[in-house]
């Protein structure tokens, strides 16, 4: 064929400007779907993060998490014991030195907590309160944002979980997390000493696996207890002591609907937009 | 050629080496792997050729019906329930991996590695 330079400039011209058109144009047809779906089943419609109130009313389940730092003031030790008995429960090993350290949850300094809250002529008594720090579960996590192979996701009931099949191990969900609530295991949980024991994992939980060295662990919520229609441990140990609340907050009749709805709490770091689903009652 | 004859019978002597483990073992399996059956159970959640080939494929499912979907429906075969779970579910009837999966896995050299994290019933860690 015999085709002039001229001809072929144009040709190639028309089919540059069809080629980068194209897929923008679909896109703009297709917005509207995907705006739908992403905000489906939760409270996060954009509005939803200046403060407004949703457009819509919200549906499906986001569970939510309510701690009464003040009771956890009162009963010593109660914290301490939240803990022991999750992390006892998920075989989260104890390498006993900080940097190694695994944590779903934890006991932390307001100040750590809270570093945006003035601390200005503060009330010293805030301070000495143990807090107790646990994975968000946001409705917009960046940790889901920014893993790789989707290893870390939001699940139906609103809970962010982990399949650690699918952990790589790149750790970009730490880097995305604002509230540290995620742990890398830089050791193999299952190391033994001279007798053949576990170092690391003192009380095992032949229920629930462990990890291994190279994959990110954090809070679950306690899916696989949820699953039994048993609250998550923590909740099941505060239980006495009225210190921590769980349920759906979407759900108007819940008991957290109820505390969320009748005492002032605070969330961490609420700037950010990610909507953390942990509330703390001071 | 300067050494045709010798360079040749080099090569046909060399392939014959290399390729021996193929024709020595030719039409020879090895013993086949004799694995232990649960005893008072009779019935798997699946029919036992659905099982030996397939049983990663379910395994798979599970794990994202579970994990990712939050559906842990228990499984019914006949009169007993099943957690849906290679360590709450399988293991409970296949009481030991060494009797039961090592036999074809090793048979078979595949190493999964679902014992770096998951317990076994009894040989545990």
């Amino acid at each position: 064929m015999d085709m002039k330079r001229r001809n072929l400039l144009k040709i190639a011209g028309m089919s540059a400007i069809a080629g980068v058109a194209a897929p923008s144009a679909l896109n703009l047809l297709m917005k509207g779907n995907v705006q739908a779906s992403s905000s489906a089943g939760h409270s996060d419609s954009p509005s939803d993060a200046h403060g407004e109130m949703p457009a819509e009313k919200p549906t499906g389940v986001r569970l939510g998490l309510a701690i009464d730092v003040k009771k956890f003031a009162e009963n010593k030790g109660l914290a301490e014991k939240c803990v022991a008995a999750c992390h006892q429960i998920h075989n989260v090993p104890d390498f006993g030195n900080p940097k190694d350290e695994i944590k779903w949850l934890w006991i932390e300094k307001f100040e750590n907590l809270f570093p945006d809250h003035s601390h200005y002529k503060k009330n010293e008594e805030l301070h000495q309160l143990p807090f107790l720090a646990v994975c968000n579960h946001c409705d917009d996590p960046p940790c889901v944002r920014a893993c790789p192979t989707k290893a870390t996701f939001k699940a139906a009931n609103g809970a962010v979980i982990m399949d650690f099949h699918r952990c790589i191990g790149c750790r970009f969900c730490m880097a995305a997390c604002p509230y540290g609530a995620r742990s890398f295991n830089w050791r193999s949980p299952r190391e033994k000493d001279a007798n053949g024991k576990l170092k690391f994992i003192k009380d095992l939980n032949e229920k629930f696996p462990t990890r291994m060295r190279g994959v990110v662990e954090k809070c679950n919520f306690c899916a696989e207890r949820l699953a039994e229609n048993l609250p998550p441990k923590c909740v099941e140990i505060a239980a006495s002591a009225q210190a921590m609340y769980f349920g759906d907050m979407n759900d108007p009749h819940s008991e957290i609907s109820k505390v969320l709805k009748t005492k002032f709490t605070i969330q961490r770091k609420p700037a950010l937009g990610t909507l953390p689903s942990v509330f703390y009652i001071i | 050629m300067y050494d045709g004859g010798k360079i040749i019978v080099g090569l046909i002597i060399f392939a014959g080496l290399m390729t021996f483990p193929i024709w020595y073992n030719h039409g020879d399996a090895g013993a086949i792997p004799n694995v232990e059956k649960p005893k008072d159970v009779k019935e798997c959640v699946k029919d036992t050729q659905y099982m030996r080939t397939t049983h990663m494929v379910l395994l798979n499912e599970w794990r994202d019906n579970v994990l990712r979907e939050g559906n842990r429906e228990k499984l019914k075969v006949g009169n007993k329930t099943y957690d849906r779970s290679l360590m709450n579910g399988c293991m409970v009837c296949h009481t030991s991996k060494e009797k039961f999966c090592d036999q074809c896995h090793l048979y078979a050299s595949v190493k999964p590695y679902c014992w770096d994290c998951h317990f076994l019933p009894k040989e545990t860690l």
